[in-house]
């Protein structure tokens, strides 16, 4: 099992780079210094402002190592590797103590979003396929296909019009980190983000369950005087963990770095926030920064399935 | 001989081109205690529906009428918590796949004692207890360490050997045994009926073996009953239907055995394949493959003729041999 980890890692440090290499293709290659430096500065100022802006940032170096030994493009690897992301084109803060202000935020809005999805998409499924081929079921596909077809832009919208400005239920959008006040900034946005995602989530669980509950060990089972009840619970949601793994466990890695969409809407200064406003910001090195670090949790996550496997599946064995 | 598991009309219909076709048609059995008796026919027949209709474990949307009796009492209309009591506790079933019909995920040792907590409050520890007997019982070498196993670290013959544990746990008074070493390579087919017979012998367990394989029945059974296309067409003792056999399929049947025909001839075939269940005849399903039908036999359902006390046959042609 070590050995395919440490062999895993080895594919996963192979993807980082080529994802490190692509961003510098497209950031640096693709789109001049000059660019970048003229979008964060304007168009009407001195070609010698350029410059110093451009020295500020370490861009003033040339582009590819055969051009000089001191580069660009090693440069990028370097400060990457070490963690060493330098400050924000938009604003000159630093980006490491943005993003560890941003981590906090992010997590209480995504574990308690994918907890409460996790724990509601398993139990609707497997109610639903306890109930399977009936008028419930039925309603059950109705009810999901409604919640993935509509836009999650629009529950954004719905909740804050519906539950905010009409009902004075919750602020419409807004943070504060005191644990007396939290819930009442988060309570929305979580609700939001269950509902966009147990549509799919339960959707799919369902077939996985479904699947299971024709398999013979359910029939013995069942000749062996086992209640449908514990079947669900005992033997078909046992074996249906292991497809359900895949899903879950690739998300977890994804909760540091919270909900694009959710957290920009809901004003949440996570780390969701943090990459919108760079985007928005022609923001390249903070932008740089958040996709290197997806890029490494996406690995993470991938191996981290893999583990979860052989811990549930006693028929796995990583090798 | 009295009967522990009365069968009685037992029909069991599936939707079938827009009818519902009775996969299992019109089934009377009878199993005294004790004795073994061989359900007999080819894939598809409908055995295997049989037994999981005694069960009431016909999937959906299959539906069963008729009377089954278990000691005498009626357990067909019982509400389905006493029907779970019932499943693997007075009746238990073993059967053909032992690849696929254990949990995979879950320990062999916990799967049986599971069984055993289903039905008897017992701990734990005790049950573990019970179940690593029953390991030993039925042949498993190094019963405690096998307990912690999961089935795909066992063999299939062990694989199978753990679901005779299970069924055995708690004692049933009925063994539902659905081609239990099919799927076997032969030595341990051997084996395994051997045990069965073992069991069957020490325990006093009545059977219902189920197979398509007449050496088997040959081997094991007291009493054996012959299926063809969801009916039972011929029954007896094993000597009068494997040595006396009268029913033109059954003697197909037995013809066509490299090791029951006479020597020097060649092996007779019976002609046609079983039709499928929407294309049955009206009356006797054999008739259209069959060399002695005539006038009554497609149109009208062949009644039992009783040959002995045991021995029963549904065939016109020999009903009109009786006859005259």
């Amino acid at each position: 099992m070590l050995a395919y980890v440490v062999r895993r890692i080895a594919y996963g440090v192979v993807v980082v780079a080529g994802v490190l290499l692509l961003l510098f293709v497209l950031f640096f290659a693709v789109t001049d210094p000059n660019d970048i430096a003229r979008r964060a500065l304007g168009d009407k100022v001195p070609p010698d402002v350029i410059e110093q802006w451009k020295a500020n940032h370490g861009y003033d170096k040339p582009l590819w190592p055969w051009q000089a030994a001191d580069n660009l493009l090693f440069d990028h690897f370097r400060r990457m590797v070490t963690f060493d992301f330098g400050r924000s084109d938009a604003d000159d803060a630093p980006i490491v103590d943005r993003i560890r202000r941003g981590i906090g935020p992010s997590l209480v809005l995504s574990v308690p979003m994918f907890a409460a999805g996790l724990l509601l998409g398993v139990v609707l499924a497997l109610f639903v396929a306890f109930f399977r081929e009936t008028y419930i079921d039925a309603a059950g596909v109705f009810v999901c296909v409604l919640a993935m077809s509509i836009s999650i832009l629009l529950y954004i919208i719905g909740a804050q019009y519906v539950v905010a400005k009409l009902l004075h239920w919750f602020p419409i959008s807004g943070f504060d980190p005191a644990p007396d006040v939290v819930a009442r900034f988060l309570a929305m946005p979580v609700l939001v983000g269950v509902l966009t995602g147990f549509g799919g989530d339960v959707r799919f669980y369902r077939t996985v369950f479904v699947e299971e509950t024709s398999r013979d060990y359910v029939r013995t089972a069942r000749a062996k005087g086992c209640g449908e009840g514990r079947i669900m619970l005992w033997h078909v949601l046992k074996n249906g963990m292991i497809p359900i793994l895949t899903r879950v466990v690739l998300a977890i890695p994804f909760l540091f770095t919270g909900s694009l969409l959710l957290e920009s809407f809901f004003g949440i200064p996570g780390l969701g926030s943090i990459t919108v406003d760079a985007i928005n910001g022609n923001d390249f090195s903070t932008l740089r920064t958040m996709v290197f670090i997806f890029s490494l949790l996406f690995v993470v996550g991938q191996i981290a399935v893999d583990v979860s496997y052989s811990l549930v599946d006693p028929r796995v064995r990583l090798e | 001989m009295t009967a522990v598991l009365e069968v009685e009309g037992l029909t069991t219909r599936f939707p079938f081109s827009g009818r519902r076709v009775p996969i299992v048609d019109d089934v009377t059995l009878s199993v005294g205690r004790g004795q073994v008796l061989a359900l007999v026919g080819e894939s598809g027949c409908g055995k295997s529906m049989t037994a999981l209709s005694i069960l009431r474990l016909v999937p959906k949307p299959g539906s069963v009428d008729g009377v089954v009796r278990l000691d005498g009492r009626e357990i067909q209309s019982l509400p389905v918590s006493e029907m779970r009591q019932i499943r693997g506790h007075e009746i238990a079933m073993i059967f053909q796949e032992p690849m696929t019909s254990l949990n995979p995920v879950t320990t062999v040792g916990a799967q049986v004692v599971e069984a055993i907590r289903l039905h008897e409050k017992v701990r734990k520890p005790e049950a573990r207890g019970r179940a690593r007997d029953l390991f030993g019982q039925v042949g498993i070498p190094d019963p405690e360490a096998r307990l912690d196993a999961y089935p795909h670290q066992l063999s299939g013959g062990l694989k199978q050997r753990v679901m005779i544990a299970m069924a055995l746990s708690t004692r049933p008074k009925v063994l539902i045994a659905d081609e239990p070493s099919t799927a076997l390579d032969v030595t341990i087919q051997a084996q395994l009926l051997e045990l069965l017979r073992q069991i069957q012998r020490d325990t006093g367990m009545a059977i219902l073996l189920i197979t398509h394989d007449l050496g088997v029945v040959n081997e094991l059974s007291d009493h054996v009953a012959v299926m063809y296309a969801g009916r039972i067409i011929e029954e007896g003792t094993r000597e009068e239907v494997l040595g006396s056999a009268r029913h033109p399929y059954t003697t197909g049947l037995l013809r066509s055995i490299p090791a029951l025909a006479p020597r020097g001839e060649k092996l007779a075939e019976i002609p046609g394949v079983v039709p499928s269940p929407d294309q049955w005849p009206e009356g006797c399903r054999f008739a259209p493959r069959c060399a002695r039908a005539f006038d009554p036999c497609p149109e009208r359902v062949p009644r039992p003729s009783g040959l002995s006390d045991s021995h029963r046959v549904c065939c016109h042609a020999v009903a009109e041999e009786l006859a005259g």
